[in-house]
């Protein structure tokens, strides 16, 4: 009995290891492995130099790194003070974060194609520009890093917004009478309570923002145009239209080592700072 | 209430920017005129009926929800004993087994794309609908884990061993026991794994093919060709049983709960 039951655990969690090794775990591998193979099947650094010296990749590099970065600031100081308010002093507290839960289960392709209907040359901000006099004839406000960083933080706002609601709720509120009837200011209480005891949910909300933006295919394909290619589109087009599988995989496995290196630095990091998370 | 107005005025924006656009795309559906225009002319109901004369939006339609629906199932069936293999025995390597199963959201879904295509797909000549259903159940299992590992955390295991000293057997026990305590786990597990596959568009765009696509696929393709309200239409179609499913979930679940 004690024999059949220690080993039963295998029966149920087998399946899922084998299809998870086989199907992700291999081709994982089988990427890593191909990508430090030269044409003459030796081992080499030769793709990774290659790509780090071409001029493009770099562009495309940093064009996706500050992109995301930008994103991710934007992100934070349109969501700290919206996630604040929702947590302290809003009386539709479940409204609103349906609100923003809402935006999160409709599809990218919507929220992109909507920022093609606003920000077209007919769209009604080139209108609204025109008729003030601002600009003579429609500017283009599309297909580029100006759309697509709109793109990404209305794509990814609601997280950061949820992110730090989760420990902004855990703030008592004695904690801000308390600084207050000792006399802290406003700005005080914000700089010595609020924002210490909010750093988890803003490096939690940051790590999510900025890999997904990094990572994030659907709008940039569609808000960005071919000269504002990031890592996504370019696995895409190297992939897809260019049939050069091998640039393809040395961009998406240093597209991994950047979001796991970030996602367990920030997060070590972080745990250092404050152990009782 | 008078403190926080400027915090006010920021949440309002806030709301306008993640909001606006969407009704907006809702609002220029219903518009009179050849091509997407807000604020829009008229008012017409034609574009909805359009969505139907375009014919790959059906199939995609049908084939997006065999997928959601299916890779959920797989996923589930692959799952849900790992969960509770995890959390009910202790055996060697237990950390190890539960990272692998919570990895695919490590990974860049672009990434998984790419690899399933090239290491899978073109490896064992692999059809479309195979492919994109083991790709979305590969997305599917970390929901499922993270959400059912959570409920049998709560779920009192001598409820079980009760069961069965009272001669209960295995089967009765699962069905009456331990499903009925994790019930609402696994339901929102499977809601949360269902809307992202259904939305999933960068695992898709490499595994599927000429006749054999999806509706996010399908949509951004008509997007880059065509800019009539027949997006619009579908869009809000789309959006409005989102809604309609977030109803459902705050009145059965409570949305907090799967979110």
């Amino acid at each position: 009995m004690v024999e059949k039951k220690t080993k039963i655990y295998l029966l149920f969690i087998l399946p899922g290891c084998l299809f998870l090794a086989f199907f992700m775990l291999i081709p994982l591998f089988s990427l890593l492995f191909k990508s430090f193979l030269d044409e003459a099947g030796s081992f080499s650094l030769t793709n990774y130099f290659n790509i780090f010296g071409s001029t493009y990749f770099k562009q495309v590099f940093w064009r996706s790194i500050r992109l995301s970065l930008l994103s991710t600031f934007l992100c934070a100081l349109l969501g700290f003070p919206t996630a604040y308010y929702i947590s302290k002093y809003s009386k539709n507290k479940g409204v609103l974060m349906a609100l923003a839960v809402f935006p999160m289960f409709t599809s990218p392709v919507i929220r992109s194609f909507s920022w093609m209907v606003i920000l077209g040359k007919k769209g009604f901000v080139n209108e609204g520009l025109v008729a003030l006099g601002i600009v003579d004839k429609p500017i283009s406000l599309l297909y580029n890093e100006f759309s697509m960083t709109v793109g990404f933080i209305q794509l990814f706002l609601p997280l950061m917004i949820l992110s730090l609601i989760g420990v902004m709720d855990n703030i008592s509120d004695d904690l801000n009478l308390a600084a207050g009837s000792l006399g802290a200011s406003r700005m005080a209480v914000f700089r010595h309570v609020v924002l210490p005891l909010s750093i988890p949910g803003l490096v939690t909300g940051s790590v999510l923002v900025f890999t997904g933006c990094l990572t994030a295919y659907t709008t940039p394909q569609l808000l960005g145009g071919t000269d504002t290619r990031v890592l996504a589109t370019m696995i895409y087009q190297q992939a897809m239209s260019l049939g050069d599988w091998t640039q393809a995989s040395v961009v998406a496995v240093v597209m991994i080592v950047i979001t796991v290196t970030v996602t367990n630095v920030i997060n070590y990091i972080s745990r250092k700072l404050n152990p009782t998370i | 209430m008078k403190k926080s107005k400027s915090l006010f005025l920021v949440t309002v924006l806030v709301y306008v920017f993640l909001i606006g656009p969407l009704l907006i795309i809702m609002a220029s559906s219903f518009s009179d005129t050849n091509f997407l225009k807000f604020p829009g002319e008229g008012f017409t109901l034609r574009w909805y009926g359009q969505i139907m004369q375009v014919k790959s939006f059906g199939s995609a339609a049908k084939n997006s929800i065999i997928i959601a629906f299916g890779a959920t199932l797989i996923a589930l069936i692959l799952g849900l004993p790992a969960a509770y293999a995890l959390n009910r025995y202790r055996f060697p390597g237990k950390e190890l087994i539960k990272s692998l199963f919570l990895s695919p959201v490590l990974i860049p879904v672009i990434v998984l794309g790419f690899i399933m295509l090239r290491y899978v797909v073109n490896r064992y000549s692999l059809s479309a609908m195979p492919s994109l259903l083991i790709g979305h159940t590969i997305l599917s299992i970390p929901y499922v884990m993270r959400v059912v590992t959570s409920s049998l955390a709560n779920f009192d295991f001598s409820m079980e061993e009760a069961a069965r000293i009272l001669g209960a057997g295995n089967i009765y026990t699962f069905f009456h026991i331990l499903l009925p305590n994790i019930k609402s786990g696994i339901v929102s597990a499977c809601i949360m794994a269902i809307i992202n596959s259904f939305n999933n568009v960068s695992l898709s765009a490499f595994l599927t093919r000429a006749g054999v696509s999806v509706l996010p696929i399908e949509m951004m393709s008509y997007v880059e060709y065509h800019f009539d309200p027949t997006i619009a239409a579908l869009a809000t179609l789309l959006m409005v049983i989102t809604l309609g499913v977030m109803l459902v979930i705050e009145k059965t679940l409570g949305l907090q709960s799967v979110v």
